[in-house]
């Protein structure tokens, strides 16, 4: 457990300080959604109608930009060796890297959306929704793109990979999270897309940890 | 405490590295693998450690921790130093005691050992090669572990540098410690020569 806390408390650490890239995510968020109103132009029913969507969107590319550095930094630098050797499941090590990169690049995310919401004409409801679903959503984002970041570190420069394979990936999350704030705004059935995000953010907690703890193993050399 | 090897084989990439490599190490005895470059020294100490998957023949720990792998009970010292440049001297060693956990002992000792007791604060980035050489080996006493691992460790290492690692390695030693060396430099320390890939 102290294995762990420390994993995390370091790699948040490295996160935040300058050349560490956790902003480097919030800071494209901000310009696709900020660039957006200028693009579609002034039709405020519009923006209303397409700002869930605007706002997954940029925050799906976001997650991915900041992805391909998790386990290419410690493997880079000969980190991965000794935590492979480490008495700590390699599984749990996984598990503990993808939540502090949430933390540190998934959540600030989550906290834009409430500003970001009023450049896309969304009511308090509506920008509620998204950030909402966001938080259930963008963990599944990491948990699967992490597969991606461990196949990425075991094929050498990877990193133009790592969309081909996350982004297939991600679509059914992007599917339920747009669905559930549309159904949110629209009064349908919040319910039922909400449900499937979190189950989906769920299964991502179960698969994801191995599967990367199963291609950093075999990618070793 | 007892580290052997029966008929180890390597491949690398599809081509055959060594095969049929005997080697025997108890405690308190060193052993220097040496042998002309692209023999397969590296390759010898990252099958110890567990991070090349064996091709044939068998290496094993006796007399160590049972519930422990050898990897567990075994520090590697690689040519790539697990620093983390944006954390200070303090807290990339402080992470590795944490992290690695088992018997540790102060951050602050360790440091002074290797001499960079000046410089806890400097974020690692400013460190020169010997400087993360010697943050490196404090990694080693900061966490006891029983068997070392070290590839080329002197490299970079000035002389008072490599005097102060021969005593760290003599202190292992004389403490039933075990060390696998890969070295073309002598070590400083009466070590039983292991040569991989026949006369150079």
């Amino acid at each position: 457990m102290n294995a762990l806390a420390a994993l995390i408390r370091r790699d948040i650490r490295i996160a935040l300080r300058v050349g560490g890239g956790a902003l480097i995510g919030v800071l494209f968020f901000l310009t696709v959604v900020v660039l957006m109103p200028f693009a579609v132009g002034p039709d405020l029913a519009l923006l209303t109608r397409l700002g869930p969507a605007i706002l997954w969107l940029g925050a799906l590319l976001a997650s991915l930009l900041t992805l391909d550095r998790l386990f290419m930094a410690d493997h880079d630098d000969g980190s991965l060796d000794l935590i492979v050797m480490s008495q700590t499941p390699l599984e749990l090590a996984c598990a503990t890297k993808a939540l502090a990169h949430w933390l540190a690049a998934g959540l600030p995310l989550v906290l834009a959306t409430p500003v970001l919401g009023l450049l896309l004409n969304l009511d308090a409801l509506a920008t509620s929704a998204v950030a909402l679903t966001l938080l259930a959503g963008t963990p599944a984002l990491t948990f699967t793109g992490m597969i991606g970041a461990a196949l990425a570190v075991t094929l050498h420069r990877g990193g133009l990979l790592l969309a081909v394979l996350v982004l297939p990936l991600s679509i059914p999350v992007l599917i339920f999270g747009v669905a559930a704030s549309q159904a949110a705004i629209t009064g349908l059935s919040f319910g039922a897309p909400f449900s499937i995000l979190c189950a989906l953010s769920l299964i991502s907690f179960v698969i994801g940890p191995f599967a990367a703890a199963a291609s950093l193993r075999h990618g070793l050399d | 405490m007892r580290l052997s090897g029966r008929g180890v084989r390597c491949v690398r990439g599809g081509r055959e590295v060594f095969s049929g490599l005997d080697f025997d190490a108890s405690a308190g005895e060193a052993l220097a693998v040496t042998g002309s470059n692209g023999s397969g020294k590296t390759s010898l100490l990252r099958l110890i450690a567990g991070l090349l998957t064996i091709s044939g023949g068998s290496i094993g720990l006796e007399g160590g921790e049972a519930e422990l792998t050898l990897p567990e009970q075994a520090h590697y010292l690689g040519h790539r130093d697990a620093l983390k440049p944006a954390l200070s001297v303090m807290e990339n060693l402080a992470f590795w005691r944490d992290f690695l956990g088992g018997e540790a002992s102060d951050v602050g000792t360790s440091l002074a050992t290797v001499g960079l007791d000046h410089a806890v604060h400097l974020p690692a980035a400013y460190l020169s090669a010997g400087q993360r050489r010697r943050l490196s080996i404090a990694r080693l006493l900061a966490v006891r572990r029983p068997v070392w691992l070290l590839d080329e460790p002197t490299n970079a290492l000035d002389a008072a540098g490599q005097s102060m690692f021969a005593a760290l390695m003599g202190d292992h030693l004389a403490r039933g410690g075990l060390i696998v060396a890969a070295t073309h430099a002598p070590l400083g320390i009466t070590a039983r020569e292991l040569r991989i890939g026949g006369p150079a």
